[in-house]
């Protein structure tokens, strides 16, 4: 008997020897990374002379993607933790609202609305999480419910207080706001400056603002997206609570029995999942001038999709920060590379259907091979 | 079936038993679950508790473990008086209980679950990073002293066997600083070769000087590792036998209900 256990230490013969290159692929972020370089890949050779490459092309999807990806990280975390949280749309909405109620209706200061909204919509992610853990209900059913409960609310008060649907003005009152500053503003301009004068990127020809560059620096939206990816990845694969979230979302028994405060980081991640969605409000808000009853419609399910594209397995335990900002990417380079490209807009929904089903076919086939799935 | 094993068995006969459980009773409202056990484990023996199914041996290892409270009965754990108010207690006093559902989770790597609730820290620039290099090590390192050669410390514990499944979560329990560990059942649903590996597991831990007790209802399993043998059969200790005191044939009949009491009597040291 012991013998017999002897033998089956050692090295095992039944283990294949896994080649460098295919250990260095295999990851969760392949699926993405292939899509990724398919879609500009497409776009490159089909879209090129359409301007979708120059500084300004670039910015257009840029700010697109960087929309994504924001609200992306947060639907990743949350989905690796084990939970869903469809009311990110409806959030988006009434953030955007709320900031404009605070601000142009009730007259505060700019950045008081926007800290009491982010305290206000991160304190709507606790209860969800509360609720979800509490209940023991499925995460799917109760931001289902807050999904409609938040856009109720964001239809409803600015009709009953304003008579309309969309508040605008914040532009004016906003003018001048350090905080406002930190969702609206842009940075890098003197650099932008440098490259127009040097001939490195387009200038304005004539008009008012003849020899500026075509782009005059990277919005904070973007700041914000390349900020909130490191901090997710980094969360994520570098810390103890990284670990906690893998384990809250694989099994959550298992984790209990371990150690691990499960409802504690449910809860945390339903709070990071609103802190997204409102500060993707806040710069929306900022950059239009305006907040509209409509607006994060489906945002939620674009978030979900960018995630599942990501390599991020749908029951939890398992994905990439990484790989969901890349499926973001791929969302926001097709959308509006098909603009670009001059393809009939409603083809954007068969192109996205054609890469979510390969990226998710690619990512399952990789995960057997990480995970020993059968 | 027991000359045949390599294992060395418990030299450490004299010493004293880490934990000593005496006369124990659990009442659950009118029902009688254990109707007075009494049971002792010396550091770096295998002590294989048996019965049949109902017999009370959950019930006594969830007492020993500090899920149930004993309504009568004493528990000295290294000689102190002891009571646990809730599993948390026992662990921190260093009783581990590896159960038949593993905490493990099969979509992480092994060192991750390795470290699950008790991650290394290094601190860069003033915040606490999880030690991937650490963790890693120390699993490759344990895991080689259990003689299961990984792929790598990433290697998902989803690609496990059942039984090194079982030998990761034994090494984090001695690893983590267990004096008793209580094996609910390790073999029970894995085959010949993986049952082997865990009982190779068994061995390795009790030479580091760790009391084990081994709960089972195969006679084979259990002599093939055990020092010595409690039988429990409605609750009641039906006696304590050494290793060689006892053929498989007569523990099977024991656990069975001891039909054949009188006939054993004599080979139990006159304990029935």
């Amino acid at each position: 008997m012991a013998e017999s256990a002897q033998s089956a230490i050692g090295s095992d013969e039944r283990i294949k020897e896994i080649s460098p290159l295919r250990r260095a692929l295999i990851r969760p972020e392949l699926g993405g990374m292939v899509g990724t370089v398919a879609v500009f890949t497409f776009f490159l050779l089909f879209a090129f002379d359409s301007g979708m490459f120059t500084a300004q092309g670039a910015m257009n999807w840029s700010v697109v993607s960087a929309q994504f990806m924001i609200i992306a990280v947060g639907a990743c975390l949350l989905m690796i933790a084990g939970e869903f949280d469809l009311s990110v749309g409806s959030m988006i909405g009434f953030a955007g609202m709320m900031i404009a109620i605070f601000s142009v209706t009730l007259s505060w200061p700019v950045w008081m609305a926007i800290l009491v909204t982010f305290a206000l919509c991160v304190s709507i992610g606790a209860v969800n999480g509360y609720i979800v853990v509490r209940t023991g209900l499925p995460s799917f059913i109760v931001t289902l419910a807050f999904l409609f409960i938040l856009r109720g609310f964001t239809i409803y008060l600015p009709q009953t207080i304003e008579r309309k649907t969309i508040i605008g003005g914040i532009r004016d009152v906003a003018e001048g706001d350090w905080l406002a500053s930190v969702f609206g503003g842009k940075i890098g301009q003197g650099f932008f400056v440098w490259l127009g004068d040097n001939g490195l990127i387009e200038t304005f020809e004539r008009g008012t603002r003849a020899g500026q560059p075509v782009v005059d620096g990277i919005p904070m939206l973007l700041v914000w997206a390349a900020v909130i990816i490191i901090f997710g990845h980094v969360l994520l694969t570098k810390t103890k609570f990284g670990n906690w979230i893998f384990a809250a979302g694989g099994d959550a028994e298992a984790a209990r029995n371990s150690g691990v405060p499960v409802n504690r980081v449910k809860i945390l991640m339903f709070m990071f999942t609103a802190f997204c969605a409102t500060v993707f409000a806040t710069c929306q808000v900022m950059e239009f001038g305006s907040a509209g009853a409509d607006r994060g419609l489906l945002k939620e399910f674009e978030a979900i999709i960018a995630v599942v594209i990501g390599g991020a397995l749908l029951t939890g335990g398992y994905g990439s920060v990484l790989g969901a900002a890349l499926g973001a990417l791929i969302f926001g380079v097709v959308q509006q590379g098909l603009f670009f490209a001059g393809v009939e807009s409603s083809l954007f929904r068969v192109f996205l259907g054609v890469i979510l089903l390969g990226a998710v076919i690619l990512n399952t086939y990789i995960r057997r091979i990480i995970t020993g799935e059968r | 079936m027991t000359e045949d094993t390599k294992f060395h068995h418990g030299d450490a006969q004299d010493q004293k038993p880490i934990i000593r459980m005496v006369d124990i009773q659990k009442h659950f409202g009118s029902v009688i679950a254990l109707a007075g056990v009494s049971f002792d484990l010396k550091p770096g023996e295998c002590h294989c508790l048996l019965g049949d199914n109902g017999a009370g041996k959950s019930t006594f290892i969830k007492t020993m473990s500090g899920v149930h409270k004993p309504t009568a009965g004493e528990i000295f754990f290294e000689d102190k008086p002891m009571h646990f108010e809730d599993p948390r207690d026992a662990i921190s006093a260093g009783i581990a209980t590896v159960h038949q559902h593993l905490a493990m989770i099969p979509l992480m790597s092994v060192s991750r679950n390795f470290f699950m609730g008790n991650e290394p820290t290094r601190k860069v620039a003033g915040i606490n990073f999880f030690d991937k290099k650490l963790a890693d090590e120390i699993t490759m390192e344990e895991m080689r002293k259990m003689g299961i050669n990984l792929r790598g410390p990433d290697q998902a514990v989803g690609t496990l066997s059942g039984g090194e499944r079982q030998t990761v979560a034994i090494a984090r329990a001695v690893h983590f600083g267990a004096k008793i560990l209580i094996l609910d059942e390790p073999t029970s649903a894995l085959g010949v070769r993986q049952t082997s590996n865990v009982l190779a597991t068994i061995d390795k831990v009790r030479s580091q000087g760790v009391g084990v007790v081994f709960i089972s209802h195969n006679v084979r399993h259990a002599l093939a590792v055990g020092d010595r043998f409690t039988v429990l059969n409605r609750g009641q200790t039906l006696g304590t036998a050494k290793r060689g005191e006892i053929s498989p044939e007569e523990l099977q009949d024991l656990m069975a209900g001891g039909q054949e009491l009188a006939q054993l009597e004599g080979s139990l040291g006159g304990t029935v």
